[in-house]
């Protein structure tokens, strides 16, 4: 008993990192059930033992849908993404500049959608872009007629580019509010245009955000499955539905795994790629905002 | 259009003009009736009149809030004019934008890009104006010379210390050779000795670049190590302008009495007008040379003594006949290296002072009375 109690203070002082790896031990258990599991599972599937083949990749390859689909996926992904790109930057930019109040609205106008429920929001967009809806008339009342972006990539486009804005807007806004607007000054003062001082200063300074905002919206946009289900057509289907086809209809699930692995696959190498891209600029960014004031 | 500044441009520079006098370098910076207001309750600059003189090296000295920095701003572009016109060689800038004004700016905080290396910075204000490659690297390399930054090309802004980020933006200020150029407390935010070291840096460099230096600070030692003038900023306006010397010998108001250096301040009841005035029981002579020539000072005036003027006796008798004198406690002493000052209670009113006395001077103690005094053309009488 005595040793023990002498013992004690040091036996807690090497215990100690033993107990702070038990308080992630909740988190380790959660991510392990819910995501490594069915991961290893999908994994497993997709090479379908016992008799261990890859024939269910080789046909992702060669079924001459799976590899159009991933196409069109991608293409529609990108285009949202530059969408929201173009609607994010200014939208951004303007929420730096205008007061804390101001700046509230804008992010409470942008953050609705995010928060309205998957159903309302989808179903809300079928009754603005349907034939005979406000998209159309309008259309029709300027003498165009035939607008209709329902039932197609375009209207599955609109939806998402709105829901995923606050991906773009977010990691945007907290680069451009910390980039030093002196420095546009110290530009205009060295002979700089208003113009020339944005592309060569605040552009680049910016761009940290600009890649991490469509990183975040191009993975997203990869795995949308409700709205192009409900605003889009299956001719035009997207890699999502094709995996939910092949689970629950074809009950394939070697197949789902397969592509399953192969969308994650292809978007960790994206995902690297810009990591090491954009790391290095958004490091830039970071000391942009510090690096002026310490050190002397 | 545009006149040359700076030294020597090279040739073939789109600023360089032939058959420039060699010692007429620096620009004229003339303001007439400047003025700013943000909409507040007094205009930020009010109706200020000033000419820098070309390679003049000219400080906006004042406290915060005093407009020296909206006026520079105003000269820069950075801010509109609310009236008035400034003028650069008879050239009315009011309404060019200031990537027109071709002029210089130093800031504070060096606003150096942080995404450009050293050279790249420097080389910025010569591809904007589309200098050929090959002169962009010479005057680069040359610009950086001046500084005394050779060798540290390829670094980024954040890789190099205070001073050094502080010596790039200052040839990235001047390698356009710019009309003029503009500093905006740009060592406020180096270390004391760094400071010091900067300080003379700059002076070498307008003297080698002898352009037109417009300065803008808050710390008076500063103004008084760098300037040929200074104009004293107080509420938007110019409240003296004049060489160091003046204003250190001859303040003529009790602000810039009080805000360059140390003084012993005795405000008077009214104003001087004879040859002696009085304060408390005290009636003191008056040297008319060393009143201030603000019509103030009829009306309300102050006697001011620096620290350095000011005698210590023990007794009156043993004041120096003609010399003005208070009597005074000692309250406290502070040795400051080469010598000590001792604050004083002057007078029944116990009124703040210090002198100056030798470190081996040790007649007083804290606590003992004293008799502080003066000659009459010491003392300097100024508008309160």
């Amino acid at each position: 008993m005595t040793t023990d109690l002498l013992d004690l203070p040091r036996r807690s002082e090497r215990r100690r990192p033993d107990a702070n790896w038990l308080l992630v031990l909740p988190a380790i258990v959660l991510v392990t059930a819910v995501l490594l599991v069915p991961l290893g599972q999908s994994l497993v599937r997709s090479v379908d033992p016992p008799s261990w083949t890859l024939e269910h990749y080789l046909s992702l390859f060669t079924d001459g849908v799976t590899l159009k689909v991933l196409g069109r996926t991608a293409v529609t992904a990108a285009i949202v993404t530059v969408c929201a790109f173009l609607i994010g930057y200014p939208y951004a930019y303007l929420m730096t500049r205008v007061g804390p109040r101001a700046r509230s609205l804008l992010l409470v106008v942008v953050l609705v959608p995010f928060w309205t429920s998957v159903m309302a929001r989808n179903f809300a967009w079928i009754v603005i872009l349907q034939r005979g809806g406000p998209v159309n008339s309008f259309f029709e009342f300027l003498g165009i007629p035939g607008v209709v972006p329902y039932g197609n990539v375009s209207g599955v486009t609109i939806a998402m580019t709105q829901v995923l804005l606050p991906f773009m807007i977010l990691p945007l806004f907290s680069t451009l509010g910390s980039i030093d607007r002196r420095l546009l000054l110290a530009a205009r003062g060295l002979g700089s245009s208003p113009l020339a001082a944005f592309w060569k200063v605040f552009w680049p300074l910016s761009r940290g955000g600009v890649v991490a905002g469509m990183m975040l919206v191009f993975t997203l946009s990869l795995g949308f499955y409700v709205t192009p289900a409900l605003l889009g057509s299956p001719q035009e289907s997207l890699i999502a539905q094709l995996l939910g086809q092949r689970t629950t209809q074809l009950l394939d699930f070697a197949g789902a795994g397969a592509l399953g692995i192969l969308v994650l696959v292809t978007t960790l190498l994206l995902v690297a790629w810009a990591n090491r891209f954009g790391g290095t600029v958004s490091a830039i960014g970071v000391v942009a905002t510090t690096g002026s004031k310490g050190r002397s | 259009m545009t006149d040359t500044t700076a030294r020597t441009a090279p040739a073939g520079t789109p600023e360089s003009e032939a058959g420039q006098p060699a010692e007429r370098r620096g620009t004229q910076i003339r303001l007439s009736a400047v003025t700013k207001d943000f909409g507040l309750a007094a205009p930020a600059v009010d109706e200020v009149s000033l000419t820098i003189e070309p390679g003049e090296f000219m400080t906006l000295l004042g406290p915060s809030g005093s407009g020296k920095t909206t006026t520079l701003n105003l000269i820069a572009g950075f801010e509109t004019l609310t009236s008035g016109t400034i003028e650069i060689d008879g050239h009315d800038i009011g309404r060019l934008p200031p990537h027109k004004r071709e002029l210089g700016m130093l800031f504070q905080n060096y606003a150096l890009f942080p995404h450009l290396t050293v050279a790249q910075n420097v080389a910025y204000p010569l591809r904007e104006r589309r200098v050929p490659k090959a002169e962009i690297a010479a005057r680069v390399a040359e610009v950086l010379e001046l500084v005394q930054l050779t060798g540290r090309d390829h670094n980024h802004p954040t890789q190099l210390s205070g001073g050094q980020q502080q010596r790039v933006a200052l040839a990235r200020a001047i390698v356009f050779h710019p009309k003029a150029l503009l500093l905006d407390e740009p060592l406020s935010a180096l270390d004391r000795n760094l400071r010091g070291a900067l300080q003379s840096e700059i002076r070498r460099i307008h003297r080698e670049v002898g352009s037109t230096f417009v300065f803008v600070t808050h710390d008076q030692e500063e103004a008084m190590n760098l300037s040929d003038r200074i104009a004293l900023f107080n509420q938007g306006r110019i409240e003296q302008l004049g060489s160091p010397e003046q204003l250190y010998d001859a303040p003529d108001t009790l602000f810039a009495a009080r805000f360059l250096g140390d003084s012993n301040v005795f405000e008077l009841e009214g104003g001087v007008t004879g040859d002696t005035t009085r304060w408390e029981d005290r009636a003191w002579r008056v040297d008319a040379a060393t009143v201030s020539r603000r019509s103030g000072v009829a009306e309300r005036a102050a006697v001011v003594v620096r620290p350095e003027n000011l005698g210590l006796v023990a007794d009156e008798k043993d004041v120096p006949s003609g010399a003005n004198w208070v009597r005074a406690r000692v309250r406290d002493q502070e040795f400051m290296g080469s010598y000590r000052t001792l604050q004083l209670a002057l007078g029944g009113q116990e009124r703040p002072g210090r002198a100056r006395v030798s470190t081996s001077d040790a007649s007083f103690a804290v606590g003992d009375p004293v008799v502080a005094w003066w000659r009459p053309e010491r003392q300097r009488i100024v508008a309160a």
